[in-house]
């Protein structure tokens, strides 16, 4: 089977910090891999690679084949990824269904000249986006807030939005960089529901950082360590518990399994 | 609270809602047609109108940069003069000569098209920088623009051009007010306007979600200097007289004060604050003051007469960048801020319920 997302020896430099340090991956559809270790071990910035927002000092990362590095934030979305933040970044005066129209902005297909002349296609695309937007919004229990701001949202919802949104470009990956920061054991439970329903109802890969145990553990079929920018272990959630290059990693650090 | 607003939410509501803005944008056109031919109101008003018109396509054009995509661009009398040095020049020396003023709209669209291009080199440092820089970036083209004209003596440099025709009529300046609020409007409400939207909130992020920056911002500039230009030589054309002074940050700063009074990212604010800038100019002038104020003791009127009064062409240089001041400060999204008039909104994008805070200006 050929991997769905490949990186090989990739290395990404803040001048004389290397963040991330000859870091490879393997991603084969459908998989639900965590990326795990301590704060500031470099997980952000591998998703961050991955999504263009940096560009890799060294090594490739490659999407069914088609080489990443060097290529714009959005065009990586057109292929097929796309991400949530650590910290929420919604468009937050924006409603709810414009958070999520924005997301479909590849897909529509039209011209500026059509747009302004009204033409039949934009009429179609847009009429086609608000209904395609609105199931989603309705699939996901968001539909009652469409017409509010995303920043009048309670936190919880605030994060479920940004996952939708994200499932607006209509990715085969999704990465998810720490979907349950800040939510308590009742709504970790129900988001690791949440990501099981969308990884079937969306046909999804699924790369997730996460510093909740219960929810790496028990939502992921691989896990990948990271510490200093490099892989310091990878294998089944019962393997990684017991990893000694991970319990020394994580000593001293708060452990919620 | 506001009485446009009100007045639009009810035409929205009403039975003859689908109707209402076409009802409208005709009875306006009967107005602009009617004014001058049947001498509805005195000249002085027809005037008047004219400039709000102007104001309109000039401060609903700069909104999309400054309000709408969230940059700061001072440079839009620039823009602005673009398009009035290419549609007179048109007008003047070339049609003129070949006899031939029923030209004038393509002297107007070629004026827009010659600023769009000036709008796509300022659309390009947009791509790296933002604010304050963006700022220095428009300041600067502004300053180019002027010194150009000053050193083209095919223009007649510094001292101004004039002789032209006064080929711009009410009704010319409200066709071009409508075909800009109707090409903005439905800019605003495309992928493209969203993709700005989303570029003022957060512009990783809508890259992130596939929106195409750098195509956008194209757009927005190329667009809202169009505009700029179109107004110019619509300006050009009703004064018949323009010089690089008529274009300097001085006019940059009235387009920002209408836009920043009126309500950022907003079309009902941008026609509400171009008109109540212009009735403001209106009522700042001396003859107000020395007809209202009569009735004051002769000697304190005499003072307030030749030291206040008659020196309100000096002092409105004053007034105005004080009055942009404070309304950035305690207002800074302005009177409609990120609010709509409801009849502006195409029918698809009306909200199902008005969302229940709408979050205003307050500092
Ligand atoms: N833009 C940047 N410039 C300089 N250094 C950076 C930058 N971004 C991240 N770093 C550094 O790179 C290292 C890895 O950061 P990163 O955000 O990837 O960590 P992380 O694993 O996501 O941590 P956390 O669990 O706290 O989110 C840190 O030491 C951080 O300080
Ligand atoms: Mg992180």
């Amino acid at each position: 089977m050929s991997p769905l997302l490949e990186a090989c020896e990739v290395t990404h430099c803040f001048g004389g910090l290397c963040a991330v340090n000859r870091f490879s991956l393997r991603l084969e559809p459908g998989e639900l891999v965590g990326l795990i270790g301590p704060n500031g071990a470099g997980k952000t910035t591998v998703f961050n690679l991955v999504t263009g927002v940096y560009r890799a000092t060294r090594g490739s990362i490659r999407l069914n084949g088609t080489e990443l590095v060097g290529r714009d934030p959005h065009r990586i979305t057109a292929l097929g990824i796309a991400r949530t933040f650590q910290n929420i970044r919604l468009f937050k005066d924006l409603t709810v269904l414009d958070n999520v129209r924005i997301a479909h902005y590849a897909a529509m297909r039209y011209s500026p000249f059509e747009a302004v002349l009204r033409a039949g296609r934009y009429r179609a695309e847009e009429r086609r986006v608000l209904q395609r937007s609105r199931e989603l919004l309705a699939e996901f229990g968001l539909e009652a807030c469409a017409d509010e701001p995303a920043a009048s949202l309670p936190y919880g919802q605030q994060r479920r939005l940004e996952i939708v949104r994200a499932l607006a470009t209509e990715p085969r990956l999704l990465l998810l960089d720490e979907p349950a920061a800040g939510m308590n054991p009742n709504e970790i439970g129900r988001l690791m529901d949440f990501i099981r329903q969308i990884r079937q109802s969306h046909a999804l890969t699924i790369l997730l950082i996460e510093h909740q145990m219960k929810l790496v553990m028990g939502l992921c079929e691989r896990i990948q360590v990271l510490d200093f920018g490099a892989t310091i272990a990878g294998g089944t959630p019962a393997e990684i518990q017991r990893h000694p290059k991970v319990l020394e990693a994580y000593l001293g650090v708060e452990e919620g399994a | 609270m506001n009485p446009c607003r009100s007045i639009s939410a009810w035409l929205v509501a009403s039975p003859i809602r689908g109707a209402a803005l076409p009802g409208l944008v005709l009875a306006g056109a009967v107005l602009a047609l009617g004014i001058p031919r049947y001498g509805w109101v005195n000249p002085y008003i027809q005037m008047v109108l004219v400039y709000i018109g102007i104001n309109i396509i000039l401060a609903g054009s700069l909104n999309l940069v400054n309000g709408y995509m969230g940059e700061f661009s001072v440079g839009h009398a620039g823009f602005m003069a673009v398009g009035a040095y290419t549609a007179s020049v048109l007008t003047f020396k070339v049609f003129h000569l070949a006899g031939a003023s029923w030209l004038f709209p393509v002297a107007i669209v070629a004026g827009g098209l010659a600023a769009a291009v000036c709008g796509l080199l300022v659309a390009i440092p947009s791509f790296r920088t933002r604010g304050d820089y963006l700022a220095i970036v428009t300041l600067a083209f502004l300053m180019i623009v002027k010194s150009v004209i000053e050193n083209t003596s095919y223009v007649e440099g510094a001292s101004g051009l004039f002789g032209m025709k006064r080929l711009t009529t009410l009704p010319w300046v409200y066709f071009w007010m409508v075909v800009t609020l109707w090409v903005i409007r439905n800019f605003i409400y495309s992928k493209y306007g969203r993709g700005m939207l989303a570029i003022r909130e957060d512009e990783l992020a809508a890259d992130l979600m596939g929106v195409r920056t750098r195509r956008v911002k194209i757009l927005v500039f190329m667009l809202s200097s169009f505009f700029a230009g179109v107004a110019g030589g619509l300006y050009a054309h009703y004064l018949q007289y323009i010089s690089p002074r008529s274009f300097d940050i001085l006019k940059s700063t009235d387009i920002l004060i209408m836009v920043y009074l009126g309500g950022v990212a907003s079309l009902g604010g941008s026609i509400l604050g171009a008109t109540l800038y212009q009735v403001l100019l209106e009522v700042l002038r001396p003859s107000t003051f020395n007809e209202a104020f009569q009735w004051l003791p002769a000697p304190l009127f005499q003072w307030l007469s030749d030291h206040v009064f008659n020196q309100l062409d000096i002092w409105r240089m004053l007034i105005m960048p004080l009055l942009l001041i404070l309304v950035m400060l305690y207002r800074p999204r302005g009177i409609l801020g990120l609010r709509e008039w409801p009849l502006l909104v195409p029918e698809r994008d009306r909200p199902g319920k008005r969302p229940s805070a709408g979050k205003g200006g307050g500092a």
